[in-house]
């Protein structure tokens, strides 16, 4: 699937990266630990995070992981914002809680091939 | 002699700061056009020890030699040590505070991913003196090349 499918499957809004939502997405990553995303090593993956901090587009930026969503509603400042343009990272952000948004992309096929 | 030699001052104060030293060796092994799985095992490893510094050492210096054979990283810091690097090692014991885990990190990963991603990793510390650490990726091209 590609990021905008990710985007209409959570009813997410984009943030940040509307340039790049026809980028394909192979696999995804759940957590608000970032050194666990650190052990993580996926092609062309996305990051679904409840921690709001700049490191999180920093982790995304090391694992050229190239769409953060962050989930329970939540909106980054501006500068976290800025540096995630910055990096050239897709930026979502969706009123599902963690465990239903996994559940979303998972069904819908994301990570299973 | 090494193709490329970097050195950045890392601040120990500012947590926002932390990865800006790894995000620019990330840019410039770009330039230099290495492989991709190679940039992300220097990126993994010099990102946790960046954030280690930060985390245990008021920051410190991190120097990155790039050889055609190797990418050798340096990071030194005159923290407080470590005082059982047996100890350190393992997954999930950790000594960071509890601010540190609000922030993602803190989950007693970080030397043990630097081991994983690195081809050789080397701890030298001494409690009240400070702490270097030596890793090595190699690029899987010739020494020559």
């Amino acid at each position: 699937m590609t990021v905008r499918d990710v985007a209409r499957i959570l009813n997410a809004k984009v943030l940040s990266g509307e340039d790049y939502l026809d980028i394909e997405v192979h696999d995804a990553c759940g957590s608000d630990m970032m050194s666990d995303v650190l052990a993580f090593v996926k092609d062309q993956a996305v990051l679904l995070t409840g921690l709001m901090n700049i490191q999180v587009i920093r982790t995304a930026d090391m694992m050229d992981i190239v769409c953060i969503v962050f989930v329970r509603g939540k909106i980054p400042d501006e500068e976290v914002l800025a540096i995630a343009r910055r990096k050239e990272i897709v930026v979502l952000a969706t009123d599902e809680r963690m465990f239903q948004a996994c559940g979303l992309l998972w069904d819908a096929g994301l990570g299973r091939r | 002699m090494p193709s490329l030699k970097l050195q950045y001052q890392v601040d120990g104060t500012d947590f926002t700061r932390a990865g800006e030293a790894s995000s620019s060796v990330k840019k410039n092994l770009r330039k230099l056009g290495m492989p991709a799985d190679i940039i992300r095992k220097v990126s993994i490893c010099l990102y946790e020890g960046e954030i280690n510094m930060v985390i245990h050492a008021d920051g410190g210096v991190i120097d990155v030699l790039v050889y055609p054979d190797r990418i050798e990283m340096i990071l030194a810091d005159t923290g407080k040590g470590i005082a059982d690097i047996d100890k350190a090692m393992q997954e999930g014991w950790s000594t960071a505070p509890d601010e540190v885990r609000s922030l993602g990190f803190g989950a007693g990963m970080g030397l043990p991913n630097m081991k994983k991603y690195s081809d050789e990793m080397r701890i030298e510390s001494t409690v009240g003196v400070g702490t270097t650490v030596y890793m090595t990726v190699r690029t899987g091209a010739s020494q020559s090349a």
